[in-house]
């Protein structure tokens, strides 16, 4: 069956973008698409196939909820928002934030229960959840938003046209946009104090951004700046390595994602 | 063709100075955006579309709406919309190019907008629309021009346009459909996930469309010699009656799902816009206004004494309009946003410079239908002398 | 021909604006620039070499960076072998700007001169740091 199902896709893929031709033929076509694909819709049917024909790598982000206060937090804000030069503008209609705490409600909406308050009060971490099946990567126009093979959702800055298509479609506001120019901010931030990290670039105004994962960083090899920062409340690992240590804390401990319902399938998960 | 519109009255030249200037102060505050940014708008993390694209999107609906003109004249050889179908071919001409200069003025960077040609991406609707919308416009300059310089010439229509005639038809329907999809496919947006949202663009778009059509060509009949004559406009005033009753039950239709169902999410944009949600409520009388004007557009239209009135036909046409225009081009986006994804509310005020920019595009708008109306009369006036 | 009056004074006009740049212009060509290279990183290079032959460089540097760009950013690759064979971390940044420091000299000299104005320092630093 599986034989079957493999060509279908691959002869259905290759009928649909006879017409378009250009660079989208080249781009959708790429070795792996095809058996990436295959594994979404394998998912929760045939266990084995999906380790077989998925990716060797899915990064994820598990978030101890328990071991979180409002030091740590500070610092991971901090943290992160120093590492990417995202300016603090102080008011909701220009700000930019890749990483920020929000309260039960705020963050599983649909989840409330009337008669249990346990988790109510708990700080949570958001930030984008480098959905498996993003809805933001489906509706960019550009590509400027893009499923990496380690899936990753990755931001282009250079090609974005700003149509903010992605920010109508990500469930989650993970994403902000350069209403004005940040580095106007950056330097006003500067006058009182602030440092910049000039191994990083800022971006310009009129472009979309977000939780980068710190490509970055996993580039050179090390860990997130956020898991640095906190290694006893942050853990990054390879979520398609059965034995990876975020797969063993999965195994171990209770885990929330935001809006499965959607079926966008998040990476970063919240222990309680 | 295009000198006739450059002789005129000075009533003529009044308005077209009026527009020019409206446009002009329109440019200057998109060059003071272009400037600073987005930022100068009203619109912010939560509520990241606003003016701009509400009103890309209700004329997306205006353009679809001529082919309620071009359906009975080129598939049931209606005749007597044989003399007006140019003039629904030049509102769609006018009311795309107000929509993709509503895109234009909306997108971040605007230097870069050829990406979307050199990074073509068939998984993204806008792409499509890009698409669809400057074919549309292609399509209806080919059939208006052709059309309209075969009827100066008194010769019929050359036979290589009517394969156009007949694209555009579908094509018509195409581009409303791909701008609701635009909004119908997001998940975590329940207000647009909806699979009635195209249907619902377009019954819309039937009505206010022919229902702009109707008055322009009413303005038209008061002031020069063309007559578009009377059964034409009755029956465009019937279709602008169908789709606004058909409009109107497919509202309906949502508020059944959300409120029979009673599942929150699906509840609070419809609670937000028509009663208030926590304690906000901006557009609420907007959108019950909205309510109540279409209701009564629709009634005036149903009573045959009043349809047949000028003046009552005039009010008709004004209240539809208007009503799907507060639903479409204000509730209909701004209301996806709220609540956001994390159930909390902010509310969206445009600011000056934003409404500027939209006016001053209203503005093009305005100066594209004044100028080819005029060539269309011009042409329709000699023929009646002949 | 009608109205050849007006026709040839509208002719006459038209192209007097439009010959006006190159006329008012006449004789004041910039001369070619000749960028510096000299900075402490470069002068101690034992071997003053960029990652390909200069004239590469010098003919090729705007796809080539488009290039190194899209390999970063897109395809995940973060190191480049040049034609010697040797490997180059892919950086803007932390790379190139790393020997050429001298964005006045190096890059604006022949930007102007060329009229072109790329945006990469709306993101990335300007080595000197003197603007954000």
């Amino acid at each position: 069956m599986s034989m079957d199902r493999r060509k279908f896709l691959k002869a259905a893929g290759l009928t649909t973008l006879v017409g378009l031709g250009g660079k989208g033929v080249f781009e959708l076509l790429r070795p792996g698409a095809v058996e990436a694909e295959m594994a979404h819709e394998s998912h929760g049917h045939d266990k084995h196939h999906e380790q077989e024909a998925g990716p060797k790598v899915r990064w994820a982000m598990l978030i101890d909820v328990m071991a979180l206060n409002k030091e740590k937090i500070e610092k991971i804000v901090h943290t992160c928002h120093y590492l990417h030069n995202v300016p603090n503008w102080g008011d909701p209609k220009n700000e930019i934030k890749w990483i920020w705490e929000d309260e039960y409600e705020h963050v599983f909406p649909d989840s409330y229960n009337e008669y249990n308050h346990i988790l109510e009060g708990l700080p949570f971490l958001l930030l984008c959840n480098h959905c498996d099946n993003p809805p933001c990567v489906r509706v960019c126009p550009v590509q400027a938003t893009f499923k990496r093979p380690d899936g990753l959702v990755a931001q282009d800055y250079h090609r974005c046209i700003g149509c903010r298509f992605c920010m109508a479609a990500c469930p989650y506001g993970s994403r902000s946009f350069n209403w004005l120019d940040p580095r106007v901010q950056l330097k006003k931030e500067m006058a009182h104090g602030r440092k910049l990290n000039k191994q990083f670039p800022t971006r310009m105004r009129g472009v979309v951004e977000k939780c980068n994962f710190c490509v970055e960083r996993l580039a050179e090899g090390k860990q997130p700046g956020c898991v640095e920062a906190v290694p006893d409340v942050m853990f990054f690992g390879n979520l398609a390595d059965p034995n990876s240590n975020v797969r063993k804390i999965l195994k171990e401990r209770i885990s929330l994602r935001r809006k499965l319902e959607l079926g966008t399938k998040p990476s970063v998960f919240y222990l309680i | 063709m295009i000198e006739k519109a450059l002789k005129g009255s000075s009533v003529y030249w009044g308005w077209i100075i009026f527009l020019l200037c409206l446009i002009g102060a329109g440019m200057m505050a998109y060059l003071y955006q272009l400037k600073v940014g987005l930022g100068i708008t009203g619109m912010s993390r939560d509520i990241s579309w606003g003016v701009y694209i509400a009103q890309f999107t209700y004329f997306v609906g205006v353009a679809a709406g001529g082919v309620m003109v071009v359906i009975p004249k080129y598939l049931h050889h209606y005749t007597k919309y044989g003399k007006i179908v140019v003039f629904g071919e030049f509102l769609a001409i006018a009311a795309v190019v107000m929509c993709l200069l509503f895109i234009v003025v909306d997108i971040g960077q605007p230097m870069r907008m050829l990406n979307v040609v050199l990074h073509p991406t068939p998984h993204s609707m806008l792409f499509y629309d890009m698409i669809v919308l400057n074919g549309y416009l292609l399509l209806n300059i080919i059939c208006g021009y052709n059309t309209l310089l075969a009827d100066k010439k008194g010769v019929p229509c050359p036979g290589w346009v009517k394969p156009f005639i007949y694209i555009s038809i579908p094509w018509a329907i195409s581009i409303h459909t791909v701008t609701a999809f635009l909004y119908a496919g997001l998940p975590g947006r329940h207000f647009w996930l909806t699979a009635i949202m195209a249907p619902r663009f377009l019954a819309s778009a039937f009505a206010a469309g022919p229902a702009l059509l109707i008055m322009i060509l009413l303005f038209v009949r008061k002031v020069t010699k063309f007559d578009p004559g009377d059964e034409a406009l009755q029956t465009i005033a019937k279709t602008v009656c169908y789709a606004m009753i058909a409009n109107l039950f497919f509202m309906g239709c949502e508020f059944f799902t959300a409120f029979y169902s009673q599942i929150p999410g699906h509840m609070h944009t419809l609670e937000y816009l028509f009663a208030g949600l926590d304690g906000y409520g901006n557009l609420v009388p907007f959108m019950r206004a909205a309510i109540v004007i279409g209701l009564f557009g629709v009634f005036l239209l149903l009573v045959p004494r009043i349809r047949r009135n000028p003046k009552g036909l005039a009010l008709a046409c004004a209240s539809v309009f208007l009503a799907t225009w507060i639903d479409k081009g204000v509730g209909l986006v701004i209301g996806g946003f709220i609540p956001n994804p994390f159930e909390t509310i902010t509310e969206y005020h445009p600011t000056l410079p934003e409404i500027t920019i939209a006016a001053a595009i209203w503005g093009v708008g305005g100066l594209i239908v004044t100028i080819l109306y005029k060539v269309a009369i011009s042409v329709r006036e000699e023929q009646a002398r002949v | 021909m009608y109205d050849s009056g007006k026709v040839i004074i509208g002719l006459a006009v038209f192209a007097c604006i439009f010959l006006f740049p190159f006329l008012y212009n006449r004789g004041t060509a910039a001369p070619q620039p000749k960028p510096s290279l000299d900075t402490p990183a470069i002068k101690a290079l034992s071997e003053k070499k960029c990652v390909e032959n200069t004239r590469f460089m010098i003919t090729t540097h705007m796809q080539f960076l488009n290039d190194w760009r899209d390999q970063a950013l897109r395809e995940g690759n973060r190191w480049y072998v040049n034609s010697e064979g040797k490997k180059v971390w892919i950086s803007l940044q932390n790379t190139c700007i790393k020997c050429h420091s001298n964005k006045k000299e190096f890059c604006d000299k022949c930007h102007n001169y060329a009229g072109v104005e790329p945006y990469c320092w709306d993101c990335h630093y300007d080595p000197n740091g003197s603007k954000l």
